[in-house]
């Protein structure tokens, strides 16, 4: 049979849920992998817009989203073109609205841009490069987010650990009975 | 037809082919009883502390379980995801298979010690007295050569070894069996339960090969919930590391890893003498002489190795008089559907891990109607919970900024997901051949698949979509209309892929008799899901591991007699 004991096996869970997060390089600072300085700050920029932080929880710029999708799209060129040609459209549709380009344009237009291109419904021919870049961005920063330590704990996943019995907490079962309907 | 190897070489006195659940059942059984066993696994050695990812966080990987590059997003995704213990897919680099046109079917191999049993779902459900005769209940497919009591007091050894969780329920569709208790339901497990009493569908606890007590050397479950991804301590059942690592300790058994079977090579009286492997390190030929073999390569690599194993003698493939190897391939029926509830909005999160799987299912309520226009029972399967987050989790939401942020944290653990699996009843559209132009990478022609769904299996699934909307209903449920048209799922997909070595009485219509012993090969067994005559909607590994024990028993005993 398995010589490894419960001990062992607890012991694994315990050093698992400590571990800390990788060294994520502060974002501002990182020399991207793949994409230009440029193009790194506006994505850096534009992962604070998708996920800002509040008062319970980091965002995705202090998270290092845009360094994780440089690092991937270090790795996939086809990543790497829906990522260097998004943030060309981006600029390009800043330029159309009389800016310099989406990383220095005043912030009410940045988010009158977002309010476009983050719904589907808005789906136009002069929308549709927009939108389906940003649900790639917004994929990939929501993905760099709910996997890092605080984007975890944000979320309030209380589990990967090991415990002697599975307890289900009574708070927990009678506030979903009492909402439910009778 | 490769030369037998010389009679200089090791004779074995079973030759076991495949490490999964029959597999690893067998070595179990006859090295326990003091015979020597070679087993061959097309894949590696198992090593769980370093193979298994149990415990790890995405952020411990670089690419945050998406693979490289994000190849999960680029047509490359991993089957249930990076961290769990597949070691394979529906996909093998260089192990092709055919699907006919007109046909879909997705296989499935898991090439590593202990086969799919690293991952699979562990829901361990004994089959029904009117399982083993459904041609006598309904008219439909063909009744098993042995019946519910005759299999019964295997199945209690292999639950009393393998350890299986659940109640006494005394249902006639669900036979009770040798059970730990099971851990209580979750949250949303007990919404469902509420939900169900009031629509008069049973709903009771898992009978999932999980420990909850400490058995056989083997500590209790530590509830991490991460069964998929391979239970290091070994709180669950695998092959690998419940059967086979402990059948090495007792020096009886020589494993052979990396050796993907070619052909089973027969003497001139027509009984198998060797087995016939690649040797996957050096793509050298090789033979392992024996004296008995037992197939537990998973019931469509047994199909093909015995179609693949021609002869003068047996120009059809090996033991296959009847035609019926490769015939009668069926999977479970598959549909799926989701809703948000409302109630769970908000709730005080808690640890709910648990085991890695459902607490409680619905089990078959309707056997005894027979105006339901379609002839087979289905289970359910609940789905739900405080998941840890994974990468890929959150990709229909729109929108962007606070509010996002606020619907992500909403939207956590407040859906409930339902699966179905049900019975297939086997037709003469759904099996598969040797394609005769295709051969993998070592040389072995390979599998072409054949699969209809019948009207039976049609009219199930679309009774699984409005059973699964009235319980949500009755939950206060959200969910989006399920669509009119007819969704069922892919076959192969739901992996129970099982029939196409069955068993029978007579040599005519089967393969196997009612040992699982070949009807033309008397020292040719089959110990995989290949022999089963139906696939009921129970998950078929259970009744794999109790069918091989009976097989292995009987094969041990007709060696003692010298009859094989």
């Amino acid at each position: 049979m398995s010589d490894v004991s419960r001990r062992d096996v607890l012991r694994t869970a315990a050093i698992a849920a400590a571990a800390g997060p990788l060294a994520l390089t502060a974002p501002a600072q990182a020399v991207p992998k793949a994409l230009t300085q440029h193009e790194f700050q506006t994505l850096h920029v534009l992962s604070g817009l998708i996920l800002p932080a509040d008062k319970d929880s980091p965002g995705a710029m202090e998270v290092g989203a845009a360094a994780w999708i440089d690092l991937m799209a270090s790795q996939n060129a086809e990543l790497l073109a829906i990522f260097t040609g998004g943030l060309a459209w981006l600029d390009e549709a800043m330029r159309h609205r009389g800016h310099t380009d989406f990383l220095t344009a005043p912030a009410a237009a940045q988010t009158a841009l977002l309010d476009l291109i983050a719904f589907r419904r808005n789906e136009s021919p002069e929308s549709g490069p927009g939108i389906r870049f940003f649900s790639w961005a917004r994929r990939l920063v929501l993905d760099a987010w709910v996997t890092s330590p605080a984007g975890t704990r944000s979320l309030g996943y209380l589990g990967n650990t090991g415990v002697a019995e599975f307890v289900v907490p009574a708070a927990s079962l009678n506030w979903a009975i009492e909402h439910s309907p009778a | 037809m490769p030369q037998v190897a010389p009679q200089s070489a090791p004779v074995y006195d079973v030759v076991i082919i495949g490490s999964g659940a029959g597999g690893g059942t067998v070595t179990q059984i006859l090295t326990s009883m003091g015979i020597s066993v070679a087993l061959l696994e097309a894949g590696p050695m198992l090593d769980p502390i370093h193979d298994f990812k149990e415990h790890m966080w995405p952020w411990q990987v670089e690419h945050r379980g998406l693979g490289p590059g994000c190849q999960s997003y680029f047509g490359k995704p991993y089957p249930f995801g990076y961290f769990t213990a597949t070691f394979g897919g529906w996909e093998l680099e260089h192990e092709p298979y055919t699907v006919a046109e007109g046909s879909h079917f997705m296989w499935f191999r898991s090439r590593i010690l202990g086969g799919r049993t690293n991952h699979y779902g562990r829901f361990s459900f004994r089959f029904a007295d009117y399982d083993f005769k459904p041609y006598s209940r309904d008219g439909l497919g063909t009744d098993w050569p042995i019946s519910c009591d005759e299999l019964a007091p295997y199945y209690s050894r292999a639950e009393a070894f393998i350890g299986v969780t659940g109640t006494e329920e005394h249902l006639r569709g669900n036979p009770d069996g040798v059970f730990l208790p099971p851990p209580p339901p979750r949250v949303h497990e007990a919404l469902v339960q509420r939900a169900c009493r009031k629509l008069n569908i049973p709903c009771i606890p898992n009978r999932m090969a999980v420990l909850t007590r400490p058995l056989n050397g083997r500590p209790a479950c530590h509830y991490c919930g991460q069964c998929g991804r391979g239970c290091i301590g070994a709180s669950n059942y695998s092959s690998s590391q419940v059967q086979i690592l402990p059948a090495l300790a007792t020096g009886r058994l020589k494993l052979f890893t990396g050796a993907m079977a070619r052909e089973l090579l027969t003497d001139d009286s027509g009984r198998v003498s060797a087995v016939s492997y690649i040797d996957k390190a050096t793509r050298e030929e090789r033979q392992i002489r024996c004296r008995t073999v037992v197939l537990a390569a998973s019931a469509c690599e047994s199909a093909r190795l015995l179609l693949n194993s021609k002869s003068p003698r047996f120009s059809n493939g090996l033991a296959n008089g009847s035609g019926m190897v490769g015939r009668n391939l069926m999977d479970s029926v598959g549909f799926g559907m989701g809703a948000h509830i409302p109630a769970l909005d908000g709730m005080p999160k808690y640890n709910s891990d648990g085991m890695g799987g459902m607490h409680v299912f619905m089990p078959w309520w309707l056997a005894d109607r027979k105006d339901l226009g379609f002839p087979r029972g289905y289970h359910i399967e609940i789905g739900g919970g405080y998941g840890m987050p994974l990468a890929g989790r959150f990709t229909e939401i729109e929108g962007y900024g606070l509010p996002l942020k606020k619907e992500i944290r909403d939207n956590y653990g407040t859906w409930v997901h339902f699966a179905g699996r049900g019975e297939m009843i086997p037709n003469a559209a759904s099996f598969c051949e040797i394609d005769p132009d295709v051969v993998d990478r070592w040389g072995i022609p390979v599998l072409r698949f054949h699969f209809q769904w019948s009207d039976a299996e049609l009219k199930q699934a679309a009774h699984m979509r409005e059973t699964f909307a009235s319980i949500f209903d009755t939950m206060g449920g959200e969910y989006e209309k399920p669509p009119d048209k007819t969704e069922i799922s892919t076959g192969g997909e739901i992996i129970h892929e099982v029939g196409t070595v069955r068993m029978g009485d007579n040599a005519k219509t089967s393969v196997l008799n009612r040992y699982c012993q070949a009807h033309e090969v008397k020292n040719l067994f089959v110990a995989d899901g290949g022999p089963f005559v139906s696939n009921p909607d129970k998950n078929p590994t259970l009744t794999i591991c109790a069918l091989a024990w009976r097989t292995a028993e009987y094969l041990a005993e007709e060696m003692r007699k010298g009859n094989v």
